[in-house]
């Protein structure tokens, strides 16, 4: 197994608050790997990081061996990595199809001027796309919604779009933030049967930030627990579950004795 | 002395521009819209008390109309932000400013048809007096506008910093649906502060006219108030005020130190640079937010 | 609405979503094409003009409807156009068909040069930064006076294609042609941007730049790309303005030509290739209205005719608030309620198109 994604004592501060401390751990290839903790634990901060949106005070973060620190934001995609956005950052004013259409922007293989002139290559290129973009429509299911404008479609179709367009991209590394937040019960199990998929016919190694418990312990291969931006516990997910360190991160020191480890 | 003429002209007229700039800020500070008629708005204070002073209209006393000026206006204010505005409710920024620069046209139309076009210059019991400090004339309708901006300024800072209204105003600016759950009368606050805009645009006017001659498209103006209020910092009280006194002191000294035609440009790339280096302006009020 | 039965990929890539959608359009353009036999000069000359305010409302387009990035001063790029094209041809001797092109060219690196520095800016900084922009190239003009001609202007010569002398007065016909050539270019080009990963990513620009960054969209320089396609597209415009008018100085493209534009295209529908030409009508044909009615309502009155500064603003001002208050999507918005309602009827629905509210949120904090 090599390491996909290595974080190598990553800190961030925002001015005085530590929101990421001395954060280390590897994310191996073809594996689903759960970050876990209470709200403020810096979890999205991780992604962020990875994105490259903001700039760590110290540490490393590698991909595939080589370190990302000095690339700009848009060069993650080109290197094969993908994400979901906890808030759902869709683009409102188009259709599903257009969005799931823009996750294939690392694909482009056309420039400007034969662009303006529709040229015979941009066309086969076009349906090239077109016909990459059907194969995510079809596992998701979003037959239906391809010619709907995101503003009017519900909150569940929403975030699968989301999850639709980072697969669009074809990438290596699937970052997904809250993939079940404001999901119902079917609708977080089709999440999961997804993310098997994902991860065993697509090969795709997954990274999750979830707050489900339930879920992260279905399909994730490791979990680590943060809080206050500090690593707490790294594992199985039930490992991770019953550590002291994790219970009272989440429920309070005195709870410790009536929890069933 | 003569660089003292200079400068004091320019800060009379910095403060103009200075309060403009008060106007458009206080408009933006709670409710985030831009008023681009805010010009027009002090056109029309203008107006509105010359055609209540002036011999020539109604001929009431100055210090009567004054009052009354600044109460229509403010009226006037809150009456186009209830009917017209708030239907702009939820609707992008951009909105807004094409709104109000439609409103714009419309303002210079009607105060032409009404006060017509020729210039005219507001009788004031200030106009055409002196001050003397020591050896130095100045021109009291100057030194007037210098001291009463500074006065509203300062009234406005702690307005919005320490009053429950002020502040209020604030919140429903930073996030509006935070605001009515807290029970913030937003639409209203929102009237209020357009209200309130209206009649420091009507100080503004006053001033202006008292000084010197208006027309119709003195609302113009505007457009260098709104550099001023970048340049001080959009959102800031105090910026604004002082992005309009370096504009005003700007122009006069480059029109006379610098080639013909270039004391229009200076103000205008003066804003370009800062928005380009530092976009907030001098008086920045933007904190990073964590996503 | 019609149903598509799409059996390929094809639908979703081509021009027009189906075969009658493809006939309205050839019937468009073969009207267009016979519009010198069918009315008189004047209004000629009128569709000229509409189609010359056409072509600039498309570039603008391009950047606030596509990219989503606001500019208050595009009348500079009007401007840039126009003074390149009549320097190339006086000054270096090139034929029209040379100093057309490339006068969209020298625009187009304004444009770009112009993004450069306001890639950061959003919202209403980056519309402070355009309007001082459209300010500052009024002054600008008159300031490089020995290029510009400045207050005093330049005249702009005839058009000469291949021996062919082309004048707005001499033969509006072919003139009539030439426009309507360029804008049948631009339209074709501009739909090709739309289906294209660049036009793709314009939009993704604009709803969500974080989410444009993550797909990979390198927006700094899509910004600038759109900027100055943006600014090309404008600069023909100008050209062909300076053309038509015949002569032109710094006052041509004023901050208040460059505010028309945005009020333009606003009430003509933000974002379809519709709105500019909505808008350009609405532009073209207002200052014929007010005459008209004017005499109406002088001659009605019985008062003399009276010509009263700032009523063609203030009408234009009042057209904009009605469209932004009640029809914020503006002719085109309308157009599409209403074929909507009569494909539907009976079964239209009043809020199919309405608009989700949102709350404001501080831009001061991001």
């Amino acid at each position: 197994m090599t390491a996909l994604l290595e974080l190598d004592h990553v800190t961030l501060r925002f001015g005085g608050v530590t929101a990421v401390d001395d954060v280390s751990f590897t994310v191996e290839e073809g594996e689903v790997f759960a970050l876990v903790g209470p709200n403020g634990a810096g979890k999205s901060t991780v992604f962020n990081l990875v994105s490259r949106f903001y700039d760590p005070a110290a540490g490393d973060i590698r991909f595939m061996g080589e370190s990302i620190l000095k690339r700009p934001p848009h060069d993650i995609a080109r290197l094969g990595i993908a994400r979901t956005f906890q808030n759902i950052e869709l683009f409102e004013q188009a259709t599903v199809l257009q969005n799931l259409l823009v996750g294939r922007h690392r694909h482009r293989g056309t420039w400007l001027l034969n662009e303006v002139l529709f040229t015979p290559f941009v066309r086969n290129e076009e349906r090239r796309h077109r016909a990459a973009v059907e194969k995510v429509i079809e596992f998701l299911d979003l037959q239906p919604y391809r010619e709907k404008y995101i503003a009017g479609l519900p909150y569940g179709v929403r975030k699968v779009v989301e999850m639709g367009r980072a697969l669009a991209l074809e990438p290596k590394l699937l970052l997904l933030d809250e993939p079940a937040s404001g999901l119902s019960v079917e609708e977080t199990q089709d999440v999961a049967f997804w993310i098997e998929d994902i991860k065993k016919q697509m090969g795709i190694t997954v990274l999750m930030v979830e707050h489900d418990m339930h879920l992260v312990a279905t399909v994730s291969d490791r979990v680590l627990a943060l809080a206050d931006g500090k690593m707490l516990a790294l594992g199985t997910p039930r490992e991770v579950q019953g550590h002291p360190a994790v219970v009272e991160a989440y429920i309070g020191a005195h709870a410790k004795s009536k929890v069933m480890a | 002395m003569d660089v003292l003429q200079l400068v004091v002209s320019g800060l009379a007229n910095g403060c103009v521009y200075g309060l403009i700039a008060l106007g458009f800020v206080l408009i933006y500070k709670a409710t985030e819209a831009v008023n681009f008629a805010q010009g027009d708005f002090m056109m029309l204070g203008a107006y509105v008390c010359l055609g209540l002073t002036n011999e020539q209209f109604l001929g009431l006393p100055f210090w009567f109309s004054v009052p009354v000026a600044i109460l229509i206006m403010g009226a006037f204010g809150y009456l186009l932000d209830a009917t017209v505005v708030r239907r702009m409710f939820g609707q992008p920024q951009v909105a807004v400013i094409i709104l109000t620069i439609a409103i714009g046209f419309v303002l210079r139309f009607v105060a032409g048809l009404i006060w017509g076009h020729q210039p005219v210059s507001l009788e004031s019991p200030i106009a055409g007096r002196d001050v003397r400090f020591g050896g130095v004339v100045l021109g009291l309708d100057e030194v007037a506008v210098i001291i009463v901006t500074v006065l509203l300024t300062v009234l406005l800072y702690f307005y919005f910093n320490r009053t429950r209204l002020g502040i209020a105003m604030q919140a429903s600016s930073q996030n509006q649906l935070a605001a009515y759950y807290m029970g913030i009368p937003v639409k209203r606050l929102n009237s209020l502060i357009w209200a309130l805009a209206g009649a420091v645009a009507a100080v503004a006017g006053i001033l202006f006219a008292a000084k010197g001659s208006i027309e119709p498209s003195i609302g113009l103006l505007g457009i260098k108030a709104f550099a001023a209020a970048v340049i001080g910092g959009f959102g800031s009280l105090p910026g604004a005020l002082l992005g309009g006194i370096i504009i005003g002191l700007i122009e006069p000294f480059s029109s006379r130190y610098l080639a013909a035609g270039f004391s229009h440009i200076v103000p205008y790339l003066l804003l370009f640079l800062i928005l380009v280096v530092r976009p907030h302006g001098i008086l920045a009020q933007v904190h990073s937010k964590k996503v | 609405m019609r149903t598509v039965f799409k059996t390929s990929y094809d639908a979703d890539i081509d021009l027009f979503r189906h075969s009658a959608q493809a006939g309205w359009y050839v019937l468009l353009t073969v009207i267009a094409v016979a519009l010198p036999w069918l009315v008189n000069t004047f209004w000629l000359g009128e569709a000229t003009n509409m189609l010359i305010w056409a072509i600039a409302g498309m570039g603008l387009m391009l950047l606030v409807g596509q990219t989503g990035q606001a500019s208050l001063g595009h009348a500079a790029f009007l401007a840039v156009g126009c003074y390149a094209n009549v320097l190339l041809q006086q000054r270096l001797g090139l034929p029209f068909i040379l100093s057309f092109p490339l006068c969209g060219l020298i625009a187009g690196i304004a444009g770009v040069l112009v993004a450069i520095p306001t890639a950061r800016l959003h919202g209403i900084y980056l519309a402070i930064a355009t309007l001082a922009i459209g300010i500052l190239i009024d002054d600008l003009i008159v300031v490089a006076e020995p290029l510009t001609g400045g207050v005093m202007g330049l005249f702009a010569p005839d058009i000469s294609i291949f021996g062919l002398t082309i004048n707005r007065y001499g033969n509006p016909w072919l003139l009539y042609w030439l426009v309507l050539f360029v804008t049948v270019l631009v339209v074709l080009a501009y739909r090709n941007i739309q289906r294209t990963p660049l036009g793709r990513s314009f939009a993704a620009i604009r709803d969500s730049e974080v989410s444009a960054k993550a797909m990979g969209v390198n927006v700094a320089k899509t910004k600038a790309v759109s900027f100055g396609l943006s600014a090309a597209i404008t600069g023909l415009a100008g050209a062909l303005m300076g053309h038509f008018a015949g002569i032109f100085n710094n006052e041509t493209f004023n901050i208040i030509i460059s505010i028309q534009l945005l009020l333009m295209i606003v009430i003509g529908g933000l974002g379809p290739i519709h709105g500019a030409f909505f808008g350009a009508m609405v532009v073209a044909v207002l200052p014929q209205a007010i005459a008209i009615s004017r005499d109406l309502v002088t001659g009605a009155l019985g008062m003399g005719s009276v010509a009263i500064p700032g009523m063609e603003a203030a009408i234009f001002g009042i057209i904009l608030m009605v469209f932004i208050l009640f029809e914020p999507m503006g002719i085109y918005g309308r157009w599409l309620k209403i074929r909507t309602y009569f494909e539907l009827f009976p079964f239209y629905r009043r809020d199919m198109f309405r608009r989700q509210r949102s709350y404001l949120k501080t831009e001061r904090m991001r």
